[in-house]
């Protein structure tokens, strides 16, 4: 049980009307309700005593829960819990498991009952520090108790499915099967699911399947989510008897007119990264970009790169350092256009940068980073990939990039072409440094170490001259190196 | 005393056993005297069964000269044993009796193999092993899992319907065909009881042939019901006769009864795309299941699947999709009759259990009235008439009788019966009889469940203990990435007799025989936690249940319980060293 289900609320703080952190905003109202029901006088003698009740919260057991239900409370009241010890059984949707308490106390009073269900987050029970408080604690259970969320109606009822309308009262029932009166909710049990996961209102969702239902997929386009796959689909012969007219419409498969499998290939779904990776691609024929290349020399900027190797740094680093440099002198290279018809300047350099993980692509993105030094954002970098492979990333961790890099050098690409992601300026597309036969501007030949670099922009932000002159400052930096570990 | 008789009596009935037949169960647990009596040094049968070998080898040669080996009956009757209806009840009871030598007729009205093999176990077994692989190949995390990659998998509705129905009509070829062989005479159309010992039999409404028989066994079984206010079309609202054909799959289906048909028809049309809603009328799903394993098992199987249900209501008005309205399905409280909802589906399936099937048998000619339709019958399956006699030789089997609605039950009534007929007293144990629901995962049971052991235990005053374990720690069921499952073993701590074991996970169907034999040979637990099982296999889950179970005469948990045997144990050593030390003292 690695889940923090206590939270320490204090109440002598709380009277007092200084800064306190609330871990749940029900904790909040509690507290409010508390300082009505309590007479100043004994709030200041509290605010003396410094007690302290701490709520037992419903855990979060699985990803996908939301309510829980106490199977049996291990302990009763009045009972004194030292830190570790079960307190309480609780059903999750997957299974029942055991809670403990992260703190010694006594368990000074019951907030939700054997057999009982509350959502996730929702105090169960309180938790006293001394006997003195029990008391106290007591009140405020009864005064949470009759305010809290009408407890669950009888086993019966509450195995019933808990989306269905409510139970028609039995004079207006009578009147129910008259089609004339107001349309009823019908939905199918997986829409209604899935309504409850995605906390979507089945109550607003516009059915469209059979007989005006509401199905999944309009629960799913409700929650503004993509259509999960549709499983078993009846491939071969949809309906051969065709017994109902139900079964004759909607056939599932969607027919779109690819062509025909070549035999012998297989299909394999996309993964959910893969989907989006897709959908982004699409998204990304309606921006009108152009591309412009840049040779940059990087003999210094490799001799940099042997020198501060042995401290962490990695090329990624050094090339998003330099990248943000430049794009702090040339903000509109790390604008975008959301609408069509503005800039849009966005305040921090965000740099992100493709990264290929298990036939997926993800860009984890080093924010700030025209800000951090050199060492940090190595640090960061590592940090970052090491949550990408195990899937870890958080939302604002791959998606909150300004400017994408994309590096296919160390496989010895020496130019390439990249795809702007929607929402943002450009994508700098890095190929590998190679020696170079070059001339100096005496005529002289020698061997340098040359880079080409391709930056992808969207031509209704960035002109060609922004993107050259971006490019140059670039160039420069890695040229002349020594910036970049100031 | 009355404990011991019997225990005598029994095992001379073990006796005349013959060393094929394990199956039969001597002590009828309905017995009190049975459950009471600390009957340790009974449980291991195993020895005398062995024994018992050379013994039965013998009768089986007296018997020989007694019965008729040529198949003739007597000449008094036609046949020794007319069985009215071909089920698997009647096909097992026939063939047993061809084992004793008897002229042995049965009679069909419809087709051989009865429900099982035509309408029931055996084709939805062929649809189930369908949905279980189309489960498994559509569970991407599953098949990531083994590291395999498989393209979005469908299916071919009349494909599938073709396998089940080749299937049956597998089975009920290799029936008919064993009974052929065997020279059990099948005899064609609808048998009516005209009286004692005589049957007529033929198309209904021709005069029909009349035969006499020594004995008489009706096997008639049964077939869905349906409660009245449901108008069952065949099409949209279908039993399981007609969705074992599956000539369509709805969308979205509502089955009516949450017991085994309803749970295997939701692991069929779930895994072919169906949404299903369940309307049990009990307060909760799966009812006769173990609450625990029932609990876990709608974790599972209900859940996280595409299904959703009401408990606590009758559905008290199906009406078919016609004139363009979807299926209409009146829900109303099971308690309070007050109208709660209605649902509007596709199709709906009516699983709400068998009602036997009497009608034609003649009865009345005997003076039998059944009882809410099941021929009433004693322990032996000998028939009760009107008046609470016995009718004599007339018996019933299977489904027509009620006593438990499973194929291999019937079997075994009719090989029981047979057994009787033959002289020896014989009275199945019905609680040694296993029961399977082939979800995916699967359950199966024998046995009492736990409030029902707890119940027992109160009444005759004995501790049941409750052993658990998981296939989570079973070396095969993680190989098959299959670990989600429960064992568990119902027991008396006094004397380590099994009183039931409940199943759920990968192939529980196939694993609960080694419980119900050991329940049915009367094998306790200190016994059969010797056996060895071969690993890795599934079946080291039960090894592990029966060597997880802490067996011991005191009632108290304490560590005094672990020191108890040892020290028991030190005692009999020492007596035996003083013994042996007296002994050499003397012949010295």
């Amino acid at each position: 049980m690695a889940s923090p289900l206590l939270s320490r609320v204090s109440i002598s703080n709380a009277t007092a009307g200084n800064t306190i952190s609330f871990s749940s905003s029900v904790s909040n109202g509690l507290l409010w309700r508390r300082s009505i029901a309590f007479p100043d006088k004994s709030r200041r003698k509290v605010s003396t005593v410094q007690a302290k009740i701490r709520e037992i919260f419903m855990p979060a057991l699985s990803s996908t829960m939301t309510e829980g239900k106490i199977v049996s409370w291990i302990k009763s009241e009045g009972d004194v819990l030292s830190k570790g010890e079960s307190v309480v059984v609780v059903e999750s949707d997957k299974a029942d498991m055991d809670v403990e308490t992260f703190y010694d106390g006594i368990l000074a009073a019951i907030v939700v009952g054997d057999g009982e269900v509350a959502p996730v987050g929702a105090p169960i029970g309180l938790l006293a520090e001394t006997e003195e408080e029990i008391a106290e604690a007591k009140a405020k259970a009864s005064k949470s108790g009759s305010s809290a969320p009408p407890p669950p109606p009888a086993p019966a009822a509450a195995s019933a499915s808990p989306a269905a309308p409510a139970v028609a009262p039995p004079k207006s029932a009578a009147s129910a099967p008259v089609p004339d009166g107001p349309k009823k909710i019908v939905a199918t049990p997986f829409a209604k699911k899935l309504a409850k996961q995605h906390k979507v209102d089945i109550g607003s969702v516009v059915g469209t399947g059979p007989f005006g239902r509401i199905t999944p997929a309009d629960v799913e386009a409700a929650a503004g989510i993509s259509p999960s796959k549709s499983t078993g689909v009846n491939v071969v012969s949809p309906v051969a008897a065709a017994p109902a007219p139900v079964a004759a419409a909607a056939p599932k498969a969607a027919a779109s007119p690819a062509p025909p499998p070549i035999p012998g290939s297989t299909v394999v779904p996309f993964t959910t990264m893969q989907a989006a990776v897709s959908k982004n691609m699409v998204e990304s024929l309606s921006v009108p970009t152009f591309r412009v290349g840049y040779p940059v020399l990087t003999d210094k900027l490799d001799a940099l790169y042997e020198k501060v190797k042995p401290k962490g740094v990695t090329m990624t680093a050094l090339l998003a350092k330099a990248a943000a440099m430049a794009l702090a002198q040339h903000p509109v290279v790390n604008a975008s256009c959301k609408d069509g018809k503005s800039f849009t300047y966005n305040s921090s350099i965000n740099i992100a940068v493709a990264v290929a993980i298990n036939g997926g692509l993800i860009t984890p993105v080093l924010q700030d980073a025209d800000k951090l030094d050199l060492y940090l954002l190595s640090q960061k970098w590592k940090e970052l990939v090491e949550k990408a492979r195990a899937k870890q990333l958080q939302p604002h961790e791959y998606n909150s990039g300004t400017f994408t890099l994309s590096n296919l050098g160390m496989f010895g690409v020496d130019r390439f072409d990249a795809i702007l992601p929607p929402g943002q300026g450009a994508i700098m597309a890095v190929g590998a440094s190679k020696p170079t036969v070059v001339t100096d501007k005496d005529g002289f030949f020698s061997v340098k170490s040359k880079m080409l670099v391709n930056v992808t922009a969207d031509h209704r932000i960035i002109y060609g001259a922004d993107l050259a002159a971006f490019l140059q400052t670039f160039a420069k930096i890695v040229e002349n190196p020594e910036s970049l570990t100031l | 005393m009355s404990s011991l008789s019997l225990r005598i009596s029994s095992s001379v009935a073990a006796n005349a056993r013959s060393e094929s037949d394990h199956r039969l169960r001597l002590l009828s647990s309905s017995s009190p005297t049975v459950a009471t009596s600390p009957a340790l040094h009974f449980c291991g049968l195993r020895t005398e069964a062995l024994k018992l070998g050379a013994k039965s080898n013998r009768w089986k040669v007296v018997s020989a000269a007694v019965a008729p080996q040529d198949g003739s009956a007597s000449d008094e009757f036609d046949y020794d044993l007319v069985i009215i209806g071909a089920g698997v009840g009647g096909h097992g009871a026939a063939l047993h009796a061809v084992e004793k030598g008897w002229k042995t007729a049965i009679i069909e009205g419809d087709v051989v193999g009865g429900t099982c093999v035509n309408r029931g176990c055996v084709p939805s077994k062929a649809l189930l092993a369908v949905s279980g692989r189309m489960r498994e190949l559509q569970d991407e995390h599953h098949m990531k899992a083994f590291g395999l990659q498989v393209a979005a998998a469908g299916y071919d509705r009349q494909g599938v319907a073709d396998h089940a129905n080749n299937l049956a009509s597998k089975i009920r070829s290799n029936l008919t065909n064993s009974l052929k062989g065997l020279g059990v005479d099948i005899l064609e159309g609808v048998g009516t009881i005209l009286g004692p010992q005589k049957v007529k039999y033929g198309k209904v409404g021709s005069s029909g042939n009349v035969i006499t028989a020594k004995d008489i066994i009706i096997a008639t079984g049964s077939v869905p019901f349906v409660p009245k206010g449901v108008e069952v079309d065949g099409k949209t609202v279908i039993t399981s006769d007609q969705a074992l054909k599956l000539e369509f799959v709805p969308d979205w289906i509502a089955i009516v009864g949450s017991g085994y048909i309803g749970l295997e028809f939701s692991d069929v049309y779930t895994a072919l795309g169906s949404e299903v809603t369940f309307v049990e009328a009990l307060d909760q799903l799966m009812p006769g299941f173990d609450p625990e394993i029932g609990k876990l098992a709608q974790r599972v199987l209900i859940n996280p699947r595409k299904i959703d249900y009401y408990t606590g209501v009758f559905a008290s008005k199906i009406t078919p999709a016609k004139d363009g309205k979807p299926v209409m399905i009146d829900l109303i409280d099971a308690k309070t009759k007050e109208p709660k909802d209605t649902l509007e589906v596709d199709a709906a399936l009516i699983a709400t259990g068998r009602a036997p099937f009497t009608k034609g048998l003649g009865l009345e000619n005997i003076r039998v009235e059944t009882q809410c339709g099941f021929v009433p019958v004693d322990e032996h399956m000998q028939v009760i008439d009107a008046d609470g006699k016995l009718v004599p030789h007339l018996y019933c089997i299977g489904d027509a009788n009620g006593k438990m609605m499973l194929a291999h039950a019937a079997s075994a009534q009719g090989i029981s019966v047979v057994e009787q007929i033959s002289g020896k007293d014989n009275v199945l144990n019905h609680l040694s009889i296993p029961a399977a629901c082939f979800t995916h995962p699967e359950i199966s049971m024998v046995g009492l469940t736990e409030p029902q052991a707890r119940e027992k235990a109160e009444k005759e005053g004995f501790e049941v203990s409750v052993a658990k374990t998981s296939f989570k720690a079973n070396t095969k069921a993680l190989a098959e990435n299959e670990g989600e499952g429960l064992a568990k073993l119902i027991y008396r701590r006094d004397n380590g007799e099994i009183l039931g074991v409940h199943i759920f996970g990968l192939h529980a169907a196939d694993l609960i025989h080694e419980a119900s034999n050991a329940i049915a040979l009367g094998t306790c637990i200190q016994d059969i936690k010797f056996a060895v099982h071969a690993h890795p296999t599934l079946s080291e889950v039960l090894d592990e249940l029966f060597k997880s179970a802490k067996v011991g005469r005191t009632g108290s948990l304490g560590p005094e319980m672990k020191s108890s045997p040892i020290l028991h144990w030190l005692k009999s050593t020492s007596l035996v060293q003083v013994w042996h030390l007296l002994l050499s003292k003397f012949s010295t």
